[in-house]
């Protein structure tokens, strides 16, 4: 059974800093829902709160429609995966699974049954009798998996549990618990500062900045419609030009940057009017060499290539502009796309569909 | 061994490695091996001392069981089938000094859980020095300063009476509670220390993870922090109990009339008896017997003797 999760002004204030601020929402039943932002966001903040480790200051939150505030961890309908997952060292793995079931006085013959089960579930049959001490990362992330899906929980929620893996393994575990939670058929509320798992697992992203959620959406439309300055650049990678508004029309924004005149989509959630301060928002995968002519709906940059790394599937060149703008760009490195020498100067381009104008803000650090 | 040595060498010096070695020489030989070596020798041997020193070293100064003999049937003439005082004396030590040790425990775990995982900064600080400031004063006086506590007109009685809680004031001096909790303090923090030292280095997560799957504390403590904390009560409850079981301040001083301590008697055949032999005998099967004790629960529990010393 999945229930949904509501959020209904949630402030969560330690002393005098506030850890997050005014947070509503609603997390669908079934739905896997992440909270991406850089550390110290108070992304793992909400988390306790919603498993019940921290009491909000203000604001309520609901499971299945019933309020949580009084209610300590052990009673909630959730199961939380810890960071470090926090396996028991001195239990075996068929113990840490069957934990909640020994805790619900259930007999051993049962609860062995039942963990066999879940380590099936989760790829590792056959491995109960073994200490936890001699599974691997990617072992014990499963045991974890197995031990909170034992409980029971109508929501399941994940701080960073895949931080501490190999980048195969945890792009292996990625697909593993989309899997997991598609045959649990619960909530999953992920938490993660790598938007690279939030946009491949979740259904849908909240993007959080110092105790604000900024954007809610799936990921392409994080990705391709930010609503601020930040979505934009925490969420992958952007250039950003910045300047002032001179003409709006239709939705395309023209704006006067240091790199001269830019064109750009705007965001209907978020819109500009003539004369307003603006970034333009371009991804390194949106520009592309252009040769001599620039096309009409396109913009015209000429800079001097800096340097280039190669990362197998796309090349990665840092360009300067003449006004000592700097630009990242990635050419895929399909065998089509031109070479070019350190401190050639090359002309570069992308549509007005590629870029996005947004008023300015607080930019992600790189 | 050879290898070991070589690199000691060559690490240190010739210098430092001769002095350490010679402390740690010293150390072991001098205040630890032989001294017991001598009680044991002691203990085997004749008190020609005080019955005829020109017997000494001669042909009748052998090894003995006479000692030991006595301590389970007392003299000749004795008409028990054992001796009945000093065979109760020490059971009684042992199993008092086993309950010091409990009641430690019971007292202490809840103290150290608190330091260690609960209390932050300035609240942990200060409930540590509350904890250590009182061992300033030294044994004897805080050993009287039970007893003014304590005694038929103690301050305890005075008021009990006083709220009219009682209306005869309790000897608790001779109903021993006195010695029972004077012990128990003297020692609260070889119990406290070695059980916190563990549980501080327990992962939070662990307790959380466990409340989170619907855990109550009880249980929390059952199966997750006693558990990681039984090298840390091992260790706490054998030094409790062996300094308990080998007390001789806080009996003589705090015991009741009627209750001897072992270390007592032994300190008696040292001391007024002038028996050096059946001090040390009587000492020897004390220590032994501490020893066999701790080994025991320790393969009970399951804890292996190096995991104490961490």
């Amino acid at each position: 059974m999945s229930a949904d999760v509501q959020l209904d002004n949630v402030w969560v204030k330690f002393g005098d800093f506030v850890a997050v601020r005014d947070a509503s929402l609603t997390i669908q039943g079934g739905e896997f829902f992440s909270f991406l932002g850089p550390s110290g966001c108070g992304k793992t903040t909400l988390l306790r709160a919603i498993s019940g480790f921290q009491h909000p200051s203000t604001g309520r939150i609901l499971i299945g429609g019933k309020d949580m505030s009084g209610i300590g961890p052990n009673r909630r309908p959730t199961a939380l995966i810890f960071q470090n997952l926090a396996l028991f060292p001195l239990m075996t793995v068929w113990q840490n699974i069957s934990f909640a079931l020994e805790v619900k006085g259930m007999n051993k013959k049962a609860r062995r049954k039942k963990a066999d089960e879940l380590l099936e579930l989760v790829a590792l049959p056959g491995q109960g009798d073994k200490m936890v001490t001699e599974l691997s990362g990617g072992q014990k992330q499963r045991v974890a998996v197995a031990r909170a899906l034992c409980a029971e929980p109508e929501v399941l929620l994940l701080d960073e549990p895949l931080s501490a893996l190999d980048l195969k393994l945890r792009q292996h575990m990625r697909t593993e618990l989309r899997a997991i939670q598609q045959r649990a058929g619960i909530t999953f509320i992920y938490i993660t500062h790598d938007q690279g798992e939030a946009l491949t697992m979740s259904d849908r992203v909240a993007v959080m900045r110092q105790g604000v959620v900024d954007q809610i959406g799936d990921g392409t439309t994080v990705y391709d419609h930010p609503e601020t300055a930040f979505v934009a650049s925490f969420v992958g990678e952007n250039n950003s030009f910045s300047g002032t508004v001179i003409e709006i029309t239709d939705g395309l924004a023209c704006v006067q940057t240091e790199c001269g005149l830019l064109r750009s989509r705007t965001s209907s959630a978020a819109p500009l009017k003539k004369g307003d301060d603006a970034v333009v928002f371009v991804r390194p995968e949106s520009i592309h060499f252009c040769g001599d002519d620039t096309r009409r709906d396109e913009n015209g940059l000429v800079a001097t290539l800096a340097h280039q790394e190669f990362e197998g599937h796309f090349w990665h060149l840092a360009l300067k502009t003449e006004s000592g703008h700097d630009i990242r760009m990635s050419v895929m490195n399909d065998g089509r796309s031109e070479v070019h020498e350190i401190g050639a100067s090359v002309p570069v381009g992308f549509s007005t569909q590629g870029a996005i104008a947004l008023a300015p803000g607080e930019l992600a650090a790189d | 061994m050879r290898n070991w040595l070589r690199t000691f060498l060559a690490r240190n010096g010739i210098g430092l490695s001769v002095y350490m070695l010679g402390a740690v020489a010293l150390w072991v030989i001098v205040m630890i091996i032989l001294p017991q070596l001598f009680m044991l020798d002691f203990s085997f041997r004749n008190n020609w001392q005080q019955i005829d020193p020109s017997r000494m070293g001669g042909p009748d100064d052998v090894y003995t069981m006479v000692n030991y003999h006595f301590l389970a049937f007392g003299s000749p003439n004795n008409p028990d089938p054992f001796n009945v005082v000093d065979v109760t004396v020490f059971f009684r030590t042992i199993v008092a000094a086993i309950f010091v040790t409990l009641f430690d425990l019971a007292l202490c775990y809840p103290i150290a859980y608190y330091l260690a995982q609960v209390a932050r900064g300035g609240k942990a600080r200060l409930l540590v020095l509350a904890l250590i400031i009182p061992f300033w004063v030294n044994e004897l006086l805080r050993a009287f300063a039970f007893r003014i506590l304590f005694g038929e007109e103690g301050t305890i009685n005075a008021i009990l009476m006083g709220i009219g809680v009682l209306s005869d004031p309790i000897d608790f001096v001779r109903e021993d509670v006195a010695l029972y909790a004077g012990l128990g303090y003297a020692y609260i923090l070889l119990m406290i220390f070695p059980i916190y030292n563990v549980i501080e280095s327990l992962d939070k997560n662990q307790i959380e993870a466990a409340r989170d799957l619907g855990s109550s504390w009880w249980r929390i403590h059952r199966r997750v922090v006693i558990p990681f904390a039984k090298p840390g009560i091992t260790s706490g409850c054998t030094m409790v109990f062996m300094l308990s079981a080998g007390a001789l301040a806080a009996p003589q001083i705090l015991g009741g009339p009627s209750s001897l301590w072992f270390t007592q008697i032994i300190y008696q055949w040292f001391n007024t008896g002038s028996n050096w032999p059946r001090g040390s005998a009587y000492a020897i099967v004390l220590m032994l017997t501490c020893v066999l004790l701790v080994l025991i629960l320790m393969k009970l529990f399951k804890v292996k003797i190096g995991e104490i010393g961490r």
